[in-house]
């Protein structure tokens, strides 16, 4: 468990998403693990730039893909052939041309439910309570128009007086510390 | 095509002219983070709302009320009250569920096929575009319940365990189309909802009352802008986009089968699901632009809804209503070529026989008009001329449906069996009472939530740019 009191971390704010990916490129190389960057857009290079390359989305939507058909698929087959076999004009009770296009349906249904709320559940959301929204200048920019950089008291590189000096290196608008 | 229209005429056309492809810029120059964030936040966060809004709420709200009392009467009386009857049975409310489903289209495929393609110029209009397919989803979804003629038994179409061990039929279309619409319905939410959560971040951050705090705080679910967020986002958003796409082309398709799986003539034929598709695509991108062209002059979003947006709807529609061209023109060679008796009589009777005027209605308003006109840039970014041709082309898209459904029943193979078809004052005040539900849910959604993507507008600006420069110093 994370500690709950003292410092979350040391947060530089930075005017334009190049100063923040080239920021997070050189923590990285200097050997930076727990850190993060918050940007008010999708920003893929600061992702690459702080190690960020691939992420379980694909799969859990593979899955809950597959999941979607199968289940879908069975019950046709189990109602029409052995719960209620009806005779449609003379069609088999195995009729399943006919059982594609539900299934297909429901492949979709599934896949997207998973791929939306498995997103989610790897980003940890909702979590309506985040240390970073007691930085003052955070709720400011971080949703409007500010990139910030925030490298993390669980780093074991961390120290206080050190990673503001080190942050204060790039040249950063402001470097706060942020609290639990 | 026609690049003497492009030479700039004055200064101001041409700062809205991007130098760089010589077509309309996708967003007025001059726009910053802030000042995108800050147009679009005020919009919502304002205690100020416009009397318009009100006004134009009314008019919604009473068309709302008057469906709320046509459905009670119809729920008291039965479906007696409409004209539906023998031969016509599928009357206004199949017209006006395909009709609807139709135009929720259009939102589905500015929102998911335009990204799959990378069109950037949707990313001012696909929000609304979204809000205005799970609205008429809503209203189109209402018709085949109140249709069924016993409404509280609706549920009887879900496959459940019941005392009565009774299961439903898989092989035909009316049930694909249960799944086809309720999957459409809450793929197209959740792709809306999960679009504006990092917007609802924006809202909370930016609100000053402690209500609106809390209120955008919960919808927001604590989005906080981490890229590691952002990038699941992303990979989620595209996937989601992937699925919606066969999603949206499969759930016309499935209700053209609703037609063409019957062996009536007129409705038997092979070309019905792409001709559906494009039809509904058609008649999405009217009414995007009917509801874009006010809230841009009404809201003054011309900077980001330019008319770079109004040009490519209008090349999009005129694309659209070629194939629906080709459709029509496919069902009158194939009742010829068919040589089927029955084929060709009722395509005589759908054109020329007393009913013969809808068609008519639908080849002045889905054909003679926007397909001669759109192809003019000067037309295409006029935007009264653009406005009249939504209208036009959705009442031509309506009555499309009219004359499938209509003029394929009222003279079937017994000419003892034949009749006619007359709408009701309650068939009326149920269509137009889903267009009061629809503009009242539609400005509902303007008033209270953000009707353009920020963080999507954000990436289109320069200031997005990541300078190589910057990005190889890290290197040395």
């Amino acid at each position: 468990m994370p500690p709950r009191e003292g410092t979350y971390g040391m947060l530089a704010e930075f005017d334009t998403p190049s100063d923040l990916v080239r920021a997070a490129q050189q923590a990285r190389l200097d050997g930076w693990r727990r850190m993060d960057c918050y940007t008010p857009y999708p920003v893929e290079e600061a992702a690459e730039a702080i190690g960020f390359h691939r992420n379980k989305v694909p799969l859990v939507t593979l899955v809950g893909g597959l999941m979607g058909l199968t289940a879908m698929f069975s019950m046709e087959t189990w109602v029409s052939v052995l719960a209620y076999p009806l005779n449609i004009a003379g069609r088999p009770t195995y009729s399943w041309p006919a059982f594609i296009v539900p299934a297909y349906e429901w492949t979709i249904l599934f896949a997207g439910l998973s791929a939306a709320f498995g997103m989610l559940a790897l980003n940890g959301l909702p979590t309506l309570y985040h240390p970073l929204f007691n930085a003052p200048n955070f709720r400011d920019g971080a949703t409007t128009d500010k990139f910030f950089l925030c490298l993390e008291a669980l780093d074991p590189k961390f120290d206080l007086v050190a990673t503001r000096a080190y942050l204060a290196s790039f040249s950063p608008v402001s470097v706060v510390e942020v609290e639990y | 095509m026609a690049t003497s229209d492009l030479k700039p005429k004055d200064s101001d056309l041409n700062r809205r002219i991007d130098p760089a492809t010589g077509e309309y810029r996708v967003i007025a120059p001059g726009q910053t983070f802030k000042s995108v964030t800050e147009k679009i936040v005020r919009i919502v966060l304002t205690p100020d709302t416009p009397l318009g809004w009100f006004a134009l709420f009314g008019v919604g709200g009473a068309g709302a009320t008057m469906l709320l009392v046509a459905v009670t009467w119809l729920f008291l009386r039965g479906t007696g009250i409409w004209g539906i009857t023998q031969p016509v049975a599928w009357g206004f409310a199949i017209i006006n569920f395909v009709w609807w489903i139709g135009i929720g289209h259009a939102g589905t495929l500015i929102s998911a096929i335009l990204l799959l393609f990378k069109q950037g110029w949707r990313n001012s209009i696909n929000r609304f575009a979204e809000a205005m397919t799970i609205f008429a989803v809503v209203c189109a979804g209402m018709f085949p319940l109140i249709h069924i003629g016993r409404p509280w038994l609706g549920y009887w179409m879900l496959p459940y365990p019941n005392s009565m061990n009774v299961w439903p039929q898989f092989r035909s279309p009316l049930l694909w189309d249960v799944f086809a619409v309720s999957t459409y319905a809450t793929i197209s939410v959740v792709f809306w909802y999960i679009g504006m959560v990092p917007d609802f971040g924006t809202m909370r951050d930016r609100a000053q009352s402690q209500f609106a705090q809390y209120f955008y705080g919960l919808l927001s679910l604590g989005w906080r802008g981490s890229v590691r967020h952002w990038m699941r986002y992303e990979t989620s958003s595209l996937l989601l986009a992937g699925l919606a796409t066969p999603l949206v082309l499969s759930v016309h398709t499935v209700i053209s089968f609703d037609f063409a799986v019957a062996i009536l003539p007129g409705w038997h034929t092979t070309i019905f699901p792409p001709y559906f598709v494009a039809g509904a695509i058609y008649s999405g991108f009217a009414m995007v632009l009917t509801l874009a062209i006010p809230l841009r002059k009404f809201y003054h979003l011309e900077g980001l809804v330019t008319e770079r947006h109004i040009d490519n709807m209008g090349k999009v529609m005129l694309a659209t209503g070629f194939i629906v061209a080709y459709g029509y023109g496919m069902e009158a060679f194939m009742a010829w070529y068919s040589a089927s008796h029955w084929e060709a009589f009722m395509f005589w009777n759908r054109v020329f026989g007393p009913m013969g005027w809808s068609y008519w209605v639908l080849i002045t308003c889905n054909l003679a008009i926007p397909l001669t006109t759109l192809w003019s840039r000067k037309l295409r970014t006029n935007i009264a001329f653009m406005f009249f041709i939504s209208i036009v082309v959705n009442t031509g898209m309506w009555f499309e449906r009219f004359v499938i459904i209509v003029t394929s029943l009222y003279r079937d193979f017994l000419p003892s069996s034949w009749g006619t078809y007359r709408a009701t004052k309650w068939d009326y005040a149920i269509y137009v009472g889903t267009l009061g539900l629809f503009t009242a849910l539609f400005l509902l959604f303007v008033r209270f939530l953000p009707m353009i993507p920020m963080s999507e507008i954000r990436m289109m600006l320069p200031g997005a740019k990541i300078t190589p420069k910057a990005a190889a110093k890290a290197g040395d």
